[in-house]
Formats: C-alpha cells, sequence, structure tokens
C-alpha cells in the first residue's frame, strides 16, 4: 500500500500474565493475517506499529531488568501505551497468589501491576475470558478471589477504557482485528455490546450462524457425540453464547468446535465454566435466570 | 565470599518461575527452584461431571492442553469401564492429536523459548523489544550462521502455528481442542481428511529434519561445553504414551545414572510435601490417595509444587527420559537417531546427561514422532467407529498416565454420587522444578543447577540455559508475604 510517507506511530504494548495458562498467547501465535512475526516486526496498519516491551513468554530478557521495563513504561509513557491482560487477578491476601516478579528485594504482584500499570495505560485489553470475566481461575468456590481486569478497575476507581476480548482462548483475529480499529481509526472508535466486547466479532449468536442450523429447524437433534445433527440436546451453549465462530473458523479456517463434533462450550461467556456446565448436558436459556 | 543470584522472573518459559542461586567462589553451592503448582484446579473440579475435566484440565496448561485432554480421557475411560472398549480409531486419533502437539511444543520451546540464550537476534535485527533488554557476553554464532538462525526463528513461527492448524483436523481447534472425549473421539477419519493432515504433516517432516535438527547441531558445535553442563540427577523415568492398537510409541521405565533399566510401577510415585506449602498429614502418599490441603504460612516451605519422588528418588522427565528409556529397550528406530546424532557431535551417550543433551533428545524426539505419525495416518479406517457410548458410574476410580512434551503426566480421580470427589493431577515440571524432598534431596532442576561454574554473575547464562533445557511449564509463579512484608518463599497457582 502505497502513501504519504509520514513518522511511523508507536503503540507500545505491555502484555501481563495473570492466573492464566498461558493459551490467550499461544492462540495469539496462531495469528494468520497479520501474522505474529508481522505484529512483532512490522507496521501493522501503514504507519502504525505495535511496539512489544514486556511478554514474559517471549522477550529475551529475564530477572529484575525486565521489571525495570515495566516501571519505566508506567512513568515515562503515561497515557501513551496499551495494556493486555491475559489471566484473571488473584485478589485474595493482597494478591499474594499472583506475582510477575521481584524488584528490590520486593515482590511485585499481579494485582498491583495491573492497577498501576491500567492506571496510565491508554487503554486495556482484557484478552481472554480470565482476564474480562474470572474464567476457569474465579470458578467456584474460587480459592484465590480471582476476578477481571474491568472488575477490579472499577472497585478502585481507574477510568482507563476497558475492552474485553473473551474466549478460551479467543480467536486471534479477535485480538488483531481488535487491534486494527485501534491503529487506524482509534480506540474511540471500537463498538462494543453490554459486555464491553467489540460487536465487529460478538455482535451475533453462534446459533444465528452455525452450520448445524438448518438441523434445529428440522428438530434433528445428536443424541450422542460423533452423530450427525443439532448439538442442542448434547449441551451445546450456541443458542446463548455471543461469538463469530461459525463464519470465521479456527485455525487458519480449518475447523471450529461444532464442526468437529462438540458442543460449544460457551466460553466466550461472563458464566464460564460456572454456567455453561455441565458441559455435555442440555442448559436452557431458562436456567440461566 | 557467597553471592546469591535471584532470577525472578524466568522468562521464555510457560508461567512464571523464579531461580535462586547462592554462589561460592563462582561455583553454585545452594539452588532453589522455586515454582509453583496451586491455582487450585483440583479443588474447583470437586463436585462437577466427570467428563467436564477432560475440558477443563486442558486449561492448566495452554502451550501442552492435549496432553491433560489425553491423560483425563485415560482417567475417565478407566473410572468409567471404557479402556478396553476404546476403538482403534480413537486410539490413532489422539495420538494424531497429541503427537501434533508435541511437534509445536518442541519447535516452540527450541526456537522461541530457548534459541535466544546462544542466538544474536539483536544483530540481526537490531535494537528493539521484545529481543532487549537481555543478557550480554556469550553470543557465539556470528555472521551468516546467524543470521541464518535468526531466519529460522520466525519460520519455526509459521511451522508451530502449521502443526495447530493440522492438529485442528480432528481436534477442532488450538489451544484447548475438542476432538478428545471420553470413550474415543469425535471426529471421523475421512480420506479427504487423512490425505490433509498426511501433506501438511510432511512439511513438518521436512522443517524438522532439515532444519529443527541442523539448527541443534550448529548451536551444539558452537557451544561445546554444554554436553558437560546442568547433568542433573541422572535417573529417568516415563510413565510412556502414546497408546496406539500396537502398543505404546514411548515405553514406560526408570533408568538409573548407570543406564540400568528398571520396570516402572505406579504405586511407587509418592508425593513429599515438606518443603511444599501443603499440610505435612499428607506427605508421602500416593497422588491416588492424597488430598491437597494448601498451607500458605508452614514454614520451611518454599514452593507449592510438591516433590513426586519415585521409591523415595529424585526422578528426571521428558525427552531425555523418554529417548533414554527406549534407547535402552532396544527400540531400533530411537538407537539409530540418537547414535547417528551422538557420532556427529562426536559426544558419548554420557553426553546427553546434559543442557545440549536436553535440546538433542527433544529434535530427535520431534523425528520420531513426526515419522511415525504418517504410519498411524495409514492405519485409520474411514468407516469403523471412533466413540463408544458411555455412562457415568455411580461411583468410581480411575488413573489416566501418559506423556506430555515436557514429561510424563498423570491425572487421577474417584467419583461419588455420579460426580467427581477427588482429582489429582502430577505434571512433569513438578517433578522436574520440585523443591526439596522430606529426605532434603534437592529437585531435578535444582541438582543440575548445584556445581555449576558461573562466569559472570551479571549475566548468568549458565542458569538460565539449564533451567530452560528442561522446558519448565508453570502459569504464574506466586510469592508469599509474611507479616513484616518480607519473602517467606514463592509459590504458583496451577
Amino acid at each position: 500500500m502505497k502513501g504519504r510517507k509520514v513518522a511511523t506511530k508507536e503503540y507500545p504494548v505491555i502484555w501481563l500474565q495473570g492466573a492464566g495458562c498461558t493459551g490467550c498467547s499461544v492462540s495469539i501465535l496462531n495469528a494468520v493475517s497479520p501474522r505474529i512475526q508481522n505484529l512483532l516486526l512490522d507496521e501493522v496498519v501503514p504507519g502504525h506499529r505495535l511496539n512489544l516491551l514486556f511478554h514474559a513468554t517471549i522477550m529475551a530478557g529475564q530477572g529484575e531488568p525486565v521489571i525495570e521495563v515495566l516501571k519505566d513504561t508506567k512513568k515515562n509513557r503515561k497515557g501513551g501505551y496499551i495494556l493486555v491482560v491475559e489471566g484473571a487477578i488473584a485478589t485474595a491476601e493482597s494478591g499474594a497468589y499472583g506475582s510477575i516478579g521481584e524488584i528490590d528485594g520486593k515482590h511485585v504482584t499481579v494485582q498491583q501491576s495491573v492497577e498501576e500499570l491500567g492506571k496510565n495505560a491508554l487503554l486495556a485489553i482484557a484478552l481472554g475470558t480470565c482476564s474480562a470475566d474470572g474464567g476457569i481461575p474465579a470458578a467456584q468456590p474460587n480459592p484465590t478471589l480471582c476476578k477481571g481486569v474491568k472488575a477490579v478497575f472499577d472497585e478502585k476507581g481507574i477510568e482507563t477504557p476497558v475492552v474485553n476480548v473473551p474466549g478460551c482462548p479467543p480467536h486471534p483475529e479477535w485480538f488483531t482485528g481488535t487491534i486494527s480499529v485501534i491503529l487506524f481509526s482509534g480506540a474511540e472508535a471500537l463498538d462494543l455490546e453490554n459486555l464491553g466486547r467489540p460487536k465487529l466479532f460478538y455482535g451475533q449468536l453462534i446459533h444465528e450462524n452455525c452450520p448445524r442450523r438448518a438441523d434445529f429447524d428440522k428438530g434433528k437433534f445428536a443424541k450422542k457425540l460423533g452423530e450427525p445433527g443439532c448439538l442442542y440436546q448434547l449441551g451445546c451453549k450456541g443458542h446463548y453464547t455471543y461469538a463469530d465462530c461459525p463464519l470465521r473458523q479456527w485455525n487458519n479456517g480449518v475447523s471450529w468446535c461444532v464442526k468437529a463434533g462438540s458442543p460449544c462450550l460457551g466460553c466466550v461467556e461472563p458464566e464460564f465454566p460456572d454456567g455453561t456446565s455441565p458441559i455435555y448436558e442440555k442448559i436452557t436459556f431458562e436456567d440461566l435466570k | 565470599m557467597s553471592t546469591r543470584i535471584k532470577i525472578d522472573p524466568v522468562t521464555r518459559i510457560e508461567g512464571h518461575l523464579a531461580i535462586e542461586a547462592v554462589i561460592d567462589d563462582g561455583v553454585v553451592k545452594e539452588a532453589k527452584s522455586a515454582g509453583t503448582l496451586f491455582r487450585g484446579f483440583e479443588i474447583i473440579l470437586q463436585g462437577r461431571d466427570p467428563r467436564d475435566a477432560n475440558r477443563l484440565t486442558q486449561r492448566i496448561c495452554g502451550v501442552c492442553p492435549t496432553s491433560h485432554a489425553t491423560a483425563s480421557a485415560l482417567c475417565i475411560d478407566d473410572a468409567f469401564g471404557l479402556t478396553d472398549k476404546i476403538s482403534d480409531n480413537a486410539r490413532l486419533i489422539r495420538c494424531l492429536i497429541l503427537g501434533s502437539n508435541f511437534l509445536q511444543s518442541h519447535i516452540l520451546h527450541f526456537y522461541h523459548l530457548a534459541a535466544l540464550d546462544y542466538v544474536d537476534a539483536v544483530s540481526a535485527i537490531g535494537e528493539l523489544a521484545p529481543f532487549v533488554p537481555r543478557y550480554e557476553g556469550d553470543y557465539r554464532v556470528s555472521g551468516e550462521a546467524n543470521a541464518e538462525l535468526v531466519n529460522h526463528y520466525v519460520r519455526a513461527l509459521d511451522i508451530r502455528r502449521k502443526c495447530q492448524e493440522m492438529l485442528s483436523i480432528f481436534g477442532g481447534k488450538m489451544p484447548h481442542s475438542v476432538g478428545i472425549v471420553p470413550g474415543g473421539v469425535t471426529e471421523k477419519p475421512t480420506e479427504d481428511k487423512i490425505t490433509n493432515f498426511l501433506w501438511r504433516l510432511n512439511e513438518i517432516r521436512d522443517f524438522v529434519s532439515n532444519t529443527y535438527i541442523p539448527d541443534v547441531i550448529a548451536v551444539a558445535k558452537a557451544y561445546g561445553d554444554y554436553f558437560e553442563i546442568g547433568q542433573g540427577c541422572k535417573r529417568l523415568l516415563a510413565y510412556g504414551g502414546f497408546d496406539l492398537p500396537t502398543g505404546k510409541l514411548f515405553k514406560s521405565g526408570v533408568v538409573s545414572p548407570d543406564l540400568q533399566l528398571q520396570p516402572f510401577a505406579e504405586e511407587n510415585i509418592t508425593e513429599d510435601l515438606k518443603h511444599s506449602w501443603y499440610a505435612d498429614s499428607e506427605s508421602g502418599k500416593s497422588p491416588a490417595q492424597s488430598q491437597t490441603k494448601p498451607e500458605p504460612n508452614k514454614k520451611r516451605a518454599y514452593s507449592f509444587i510438591k516433590s513426586p519422588r519415585y521409591e523415595g528418588k529424585v526422578c528426571e522427565l521428558g525427552p531425555l527420559a523418554r529417548m533414554v528409556n527406549n534407547y535402552v529397550q532396544a527400540d531400533a528406530k530411537v538407537k539409530g537417531l540418537v547414535d547417528s546424532l551422538l557420532g556427529q557431535l562426536g559426544a558419548g551417550v554420557e553426553g546427553l546427561f546434559s543442557v545440549l543433551g536436553r535440546h538433542a533428545a527433544r529434535a530427535l524426539e520431534s523425528k520420531f514422532v513426526a515419522d511415525s505419525m504418517v504410519d498411524w495416518l495409514q492405519a485409520l479406517k474411514p468407516d469403523e467407529p471412533t466413540i463408544v457410548d458411555n455412562e457415568i458410574p455411580e461411583t468410581g476410580e480411575g488413573a489416566g498416565l501418559t506423556e506430555a512434551p515436557r514429561g510424563a503426566v498423570g491425572h487421577w480421580m474417584t467419583i461419588k454420587d455420579k460426580k467427581i470427589d477427588r482429582y489429582q493431577v502430577v505434571t512433569p515440571t513438578a517433578w522436574n522444578a520440585s523443591p526439596k524432598d522430606d529426605r532434603d534431596q534437592p529437585g531435578a532442576i535444582e541438582q543440575a543447577i548445584i556445581g555449576t561454574k558461573v562466569k559472570d554473575k551479571d549475566n548468568p547464562f549458565e542458569l538460565v540455559r539449564i533451567v530452560r533445557a528442561f522446558d519448565p511449564c508453570l502459569a504464574c509463579s506466586v510469592h508469599l508475604l509474611d507479616a513484616k512484608g518480607s519473602k517467606s518463599g514463592v509459590f504458583r497457582v496451577v
């Protein structure tokens, strides 16, 4: 794409990992267009690039020098960086159940990092269901009192905008697509629904676009896993799950849960997993109320 | 005079880990691997539908979810009385799913987690985050050879992604696949899927044979001293894994430091808790009987990882353990691969007990698994079943033991009133990164660090190279503070 030569605008990114499994990061590594190498090295859209200052799974450095990067970003790049949070925030015992490292002989908890870096960020992306809503670590009995980013921000009166990009894990394009809106049109252009998720990806029910919808309409239901037919009786949560999996499909369009014969788990919804299980049992919309 | 080095966080692993080493006259005298194991997963699983463990335990780890899918499916099959009824197709497809993720995990480990300790990315890419900051002073490959390795770092990003795309043909999606379920698998092995899988696999096999293994050799030639660094406990344990219709691809066994083989028996596994934040009353028990009772204020403890032991002995798990186990059990393919590589490098079998030995074993294992997968694809029968009917029993007990990319993994479950009454997971990193046990024997990584010469305490390359060669898999290390605010230890939440 040719355009007027202008200075590249850079968006520093701090990526923190709390009570999670690194699955969100691995999912983003699966991005196809742009690929992960484009996100790291290139202008993602002409004139705009990311600058991934901190990501514990891929950064070269370790120990105190990388914790210094966080301190420096918070202080010197106020209002100019994007905070990505993966994993839930353990809040029991003042955050002592989750630490990201040590500086000057003191531990830096996930909770403290999310709050302090959150305060000065341009915006926060709560990536994955753990970060958006607590997810599995927050499931009953929630042993470490895990919460999502927005809940932690609200408690501390932090007003930095939060974009929820849930999923267990999220589709890589839900992340790269959100980044594209921010880089092309600015964060204010993100059109979010009532749960803080971009309508672009979470605007329609799985059920609306499901290739097995015709089976549902005809009353043709699979009775056992591996059978053709709608998976509603086997616990599919597609009728109350908002995501574009059936249209976008997963892993470069190879497949997705329902195509592989598995009921939708409802993994993008704030009720996941307590409100969406038993996974293989029918749960009606009324059961949720 | 002794110096204390603390590396926290240890990055480029799955999750967080802190390493502490006390150095005297340039040599490590004491080491603490202060990783963790408590997100409360086992507690969260109590009272749930037993089948849900198969979906939920994958979320223990986004890098190796398929290992937990496999272990939990075997565990549930066992508890439901289905083990002998699983069809050949289902066994093969489960192995193809697990194998695909071995490949993505091993490639990710060498290029994206470990290589930056050996390859100078900055000279090829520039002073760019996330490649700076970093340790300085010991990058030994230069010029074109270095630039080529950096190119392969980038290419390997595509190849590992393609491993997950291949996996999704039968697994539905990754991370957190859906294809493996109690009783079998959900997908059918139609001819078009088999062929689609095969040609994706061929591209990955080409990369493993012609890029990954040669790159490991190139690094090994430049860093030959690392055939002697990080020897560790030299006792290698494998539960065995990849349950094919013809038997297990990886054999089970315990290999002693003098390469003597002892058969593996599950009842010899116990978990010590003296230095872990759990109630001492549960110490020394088998995982099939123990309960997870956290005690975060326990004195002496410094980790939430338990200390699994085999007949009370410290063991190393992982690709090295598996390859040596198959090697001493005269597996012709593995013997051929290992002997050929050692010949090229002029190293003996004892050189395998080292940082480079672990990288080499992982690369050779990738080839062994990838080549075997071709046979598995050809054994699939498109018209035959992939799943058997099943019902949740009123009560039951099950165990699921298999191999994950990082080593042997086990799940144990008890069912009561059709619900999960007790669930225990013992991960390979619990063995490798365990703290001292009840007899004060340091864990496998701790032993590999102790005795190491550290040339530059501000850039302790030796320590991080040793730790990363084990490919530890933690989620997030968690630090406990005592009432005065000073550190009392480190733990983590799985």
